[in-house]
């Protein structure tokens, strides 16, 4: 195997740490290579490392060195968080026992057992773990495709997508209008679209009071539709209009070059267009041949394809059943995927798969609520079996106490993706 | 409780600037101060460890020191150079317990009012010089309140299982034990645990993610769970 000094992680201690030691002790120790260091890879790569204890090789490979969290971004945008916030290093996965590899995986060959990179070489693998998040499909909304990210821009996957949102925000004119295409289902992080506007709203409340918001979705309800919208009209009321299926909000074209949109036949000039596609799971997906149509189908019991028993797909990019794509949800298959490989490669106990799921929105500063269930694993899918929501008219004690606790959340939930920064 | 007033000797820099009413401590507002510090800490009569250690005796003894207690190894180093709990030290301590000992599990973020701190200095410093309130006395009330069946208490968890299930519990509880916005539960003693589990499945307590989770846990799971936080270490 050829291995690339330069797609090594960080400090040169590190990198020469993590280049001599695989290459010695791998010989004859089981390899896991993992594809993308989100939610899900992050935190398989880190609890195979950890609860292997050496046993097994582990490999994560990631083009990004700072790796800027989607969940949390919204509240980047509304004014409440900083960028640097929401930034992770991968320094804790590599001070772990993880070879860290900054480089595009470009292939997978399932026969030989072989992982591709962009920067050249291939490491060989005896469990593959995708966790590529998505991808956007082509042609989901008229006009748009990602050559127009920078006028029109998605800002859904962490980073400087949501720096540019932000960006485009501060210089919309007083009054300004501000647009944004809903993605049909399924997506990632299904409050997410909504979140961020009420995150855009409570950023324009403060600095272009004046200003409009237009939602053009084509789905005729959303998560958390009813706190939303009571929390819209509680906090910014005549601010957000908001287009359902209903009402043509599925007829959709955007003329990026003039910066219009055009909902159900009527053209409206906007200043800001936050456009947001029909996705697909991340394309390694699709280049492993591991999906089907847009999603990758997997066994609810381990996570692993249904294509391929050494291929595991986490997280966005799977098929799985009833967890909505969210970063929750990756943590939590990410875990029982590890314990089923750990075990597959070491002998070592496998425990009967569990999932959870709960997502934080911030509606306004303070003003939280969340959606959690629980989940298990039948011959199927994975299944929901049982679960919970905020209600509308909570008091403000109780919507402060769930902000509180979603930042507990992140604070948790980023230290277990990337283990103890070093 | 008594509220007598008492001057605290100030002597660390930064804190001499202060207005001179903060260097008073009222035991009765410091009784109120030490509401944030019961999840984790017991003191007076019966006090036991809980996430923290029991706060008897605590003046003029070294830090780290009680033998029964699992001292994080920061504190450990604190306790071994030289650190003892004084009002002073106590003082700059409690204004933010990380500046002090960076890998405390105490990762409360602090008491920033120089006042109250006077005020929980001295409600803390009456239990120090009373015999009666030394940990072999009886149990108070607030230790253990529960009428859970003493054969779910008495079982006992298979940590390997618990490590396997915690992974549900760390994405929000940090097993390194910081508790800002979510509480902590590393190093929970097991029959704490145990109890509280039970309690949210029972909607006793009262918060709808805990409930969700607990109402699918068996005592098995909650046993396992419960023998693997007791021990965590980081």
């Amino acid at each position: 195997m050829i291995f690339n000094r330069r797609t090594f992680l960080g400090t040169s201690a590190v990198a020469a740490a993590s280049l001599a030691a695989p290459m010695v002790r791998a010989q004859g120790k089981p390899r896991v290579i993992v594809i993308g260091g989100g939610a899900g890879g992050a935190t398989a790569a880190r609890y195979i490392a950890k609860d292997s204890k050496g046993a097994v090789d582990v490999t994560l490979i990631e083009p990004t060195r700072t790796y800027y969290t989607c969940f949390f971004s919204n509240l980047y945008l509304g004014g409440i968080k900083e960028i640097d916030d929401l930034g992770h290093s991968y320094g804790g996965l590599a001070a772990g026992g993880v070879n860290v590899v900054h480089d595009w995986a470009v292939g997978v060959d399932r026969d030989a057992k072989t992982v591709t990179l962009a920067g050249g070489g291939s490491l060989p693998y005896d469990k593959l773990i995708l966790s590529p998040g998505i991808d956007f499909v082509d042609g989901a909304v008229d006009g748009w495709d990602l050559s127009a990210q920078n006028a029109m821009p998605h800002a859904y996957k962490g980073g400087s997508q949501t720096e540019l949102l932000k960006a485009q925000l501060k210089a919309m004119p007083e009054g300004g209008t501000f647009a944004m295409v809903a993605p049909p289902n399924p997506y990632r992080c299904p409050p997410g679209p909504y979140e961020r506007v009420s995150m855009i709203a409570h950023y324009l409340k403060a600095n272009n009071p004046t200003a409009k918001i237009i939602v053009a979705d084509p789905k005729p309800k959303f998560s958390k539709m009813a706190l939303f919208q009571e929390g819209w009209n509680n906090h910014y009321a005549g601010m957000v209009d908001w287009i359902g299926e209903d009402f043509g909000g599925g007829e959709v074209s955007v003329d990026p070059a003039a910066m219009t949109v055009t909902i159900d036949g009527e053209e409206t000039k906007v200043d800001v267009c936050n456009v947001i596609p029909a996705m697909k799971a991340g394309r390694i997906a699709e280049i492993a041949g591991v999906t089907d149509g847009n999603w990758a189908p997997v066994n609810a019991i381990d996570m692993s394809s249904k294509a391929d028993p050494d291929i595991h797909v986490l997280g966005d990019a799977s098929q799985q059943g009833d967890m909505p794509k969210s970063g929750f949800s990756a943590n939590s298959q990410a875990k029982v995927c590890a314990n089923a490989v750990r075990g597959a490669l070491t002998g070592s106990k496998v425990f009967p798969a569990k999932f959870s799921n709960t997502c934080w929105s911030l509606i306004d500063a303070n003003d939280g609520v969340k959606v959690g269930a629980t989940y298990e694993a039948t011959a199927e899918k994975i299944a929901k079996v049982d679960g919970f929501i905020s209600q509308t008219g909570e008091t403000s004690d109780v919507r402060k106490a769930t902000y509180e606790e979603s930042e507990g959340w992140y604070a948790g939930i980023t230290a277990d993706m990337f283990g103890a920064s070093v | 409780m008594r509220a007598f007033r008492f001057l605290m000797p100030l002597a660390v820099a930064g804190v001499m600037s202060l207005p001179c009413q903060a260097e008073i401590g009222d035991a009765e507002a410091g009784e109120k101060v030490f509401q944030q510090c019961k999840g984790c800490h017991q003191v007076g009569a019966g006090a036991k460890h809980r996430s923290g250690p029991h706060l008897n005796g605590l003046f003029g003894r070294q830090a780290a020191s009680l033998d029964d207690f699992k001292y994080s190894k920061s504190f450990q180093r604190a306790g071994a150079g030289g650190l003892e709990w004084h009002a002073e030290t106590l003082d700059v301590f409690l204004e933010n317990p990380r500046a002090m000992t960076s890998g405390t599990r105490m990762s409360f973020r602090g008491v920033k009012d120089p006042q109250d701190r006077a005020h929980l200095i001295l409600y803390l410093r009456q239990f120090s010089d009373n015999p009666a309130d030394i940990p072999e006395a009886d149990p108070t009330a607030q230790a253990v309140d529960h009428d859970l069946d003493p054969a779910i208490l008495a079982l006992k968890g298979d940590p390997e299982y618990g490590a396997y299930l915690s992974g549900e519990c760390t994405t929000c509880h940090q097993a390194a034990g910081s508790d800002e916005g979510i509480p902590s539960i590393t190093l929970w003693p097991e029959d704490q645990f145990v109890v509280a589990m039970h309690a949210y499945k029972t909607k006793k307590r009262n918060h709808p993610v805990m409930q969700m989770i607990a109402r699918r846990l068996g005592d098995e799971e909650i046993a396992a769970l419960a023998a693997y936080f007791k021990d965590l270490e980081n």
